[in-house]
């Protein structure tokens, strides 16, 4: 990473857990994992970014990596749109579906309320703004409200998490830990 | 239904006014992208809108003014969550216009 205090400036504790990680999952400690144990007292988002993809949601926590991946995609961050491809692809145990999405969204094989949904996160991420037209296109395919504002919360997350693996220069991992990684996400959460 | 209303304002309250290495007004003004002086300004456009063109000559010029990396990364962490505030806010407020609330 561009900092080196992200990459050996930990305290005592965090280091013993990247020793434990690499242990027990045969896998180096990826960047974003580092990211969260470097002073958890100043930057420490994990239980905003829990609630928001694992909080109680009318959508499902693959619709939610999903929208993970899309707005990653959006902000053209290789590690994010990697890890939560994968997540996604895991959780709908559809990885078609996930690709399909990513590569056309109008044409994938989506729900409406999702597929416009994340047409609405494209924008805002892209755009930064969007108004009360496009928030009633989302509306009137069958989105509820709290649907939409779940998924807003899932947009902040990542605009901020997209925003700082880019900057610091995340390492886009092996597809063997990136598997490793979906897998832990999907059974431990963001915590 | 989730609600990340309090979290939110917890890690914001927490990255502007909580233990820092960098400079409180520092910190506000890297998450308002206002009111910085060259070379932080230009750095923290970058952060907001477009993190992925950041370089480590961008990294080193930060260096060379005498910050410290704990000093630049807690201005990134600032300059990350304003911009995606600011969009979540703008998003929440078309929400609320487009569902006739206040």
């Amino acid at each position: 990473m561009r900092l080196t205090i992200l990459d050996d400036g930990h305290g005592i504790r965090a280091k013993a857990m990247f020793v434990l990680i690499r242990v027990f999952s045969g896998h180096p400690v990826v960047d974003a994992v580092k990211l969260a144990l470097y002073r958890p007292s100043f930057y420490r988002a994990g239980g905003l970014t829990q609630e928001a993809m694992r909080g109680p949601s009318e959508w499902s926590v693959a619709d939610r990596e999903l929208m993970a991946a899309y707005v990653s995609k959006m902000n053209e961050t290789e590690f994010c749109i990697a890890a939560h491809t994968a997540t996604s692809a895991l959780a709908y145990n559809d990885g078609a579906k996930v690709s399909a999405a990513l590569a056309d969204l109008e044409t994938a094989p989506l729900t409406e309320p999702l597929r416009a949904t994340l047409r609405l996160l494209g924008k805002l991420t892209r755009e930064n703004n969007v108004d009360a037209e496009d928030v009633r296109n989302v509306l009137a395919a069958g989105a509820s409200a709290q649907q939409i504002k779940d998924a807003l919360a899932v947009a902040f997350a990542f605009n901020v998490t997209d925003r700082l693996a880019d900057v610091f220069n995340f390492a886009t991992d092996d597809p063997a830990a990136i598997n490793a990684g979906a897998k832990y996400l999907l059974t431990r959460g963001y915590r | 239904m989730s609600d990340i209303a309090s979290l939110h304002r917890s890690l914001v309250e927490r990255v502007l006014e909580g233990e820092g290495r960098a400079s409180h007004e520092i910190r506000r003004a890297a998450f308002d992208n206002v009111g910085l002086a060259e070379p932080v300004r230009g750095f923290v456009e970058k952060v907001a809108h477009g993190a992925r063109t950041v370089t480590d000559a961008d990294i080193d010029t930060l260096r060379n003014a005498s910050l410290s990396e704990d000093q630049i990364y807690e201005i990134v962490v600032c300059a990350a969550i304003g911009q995606a505030t600011r969009q979540y806010q703008n998003a929440l407020a078309a929400l609320s216009s487009a569902t006739g609330g206040d």
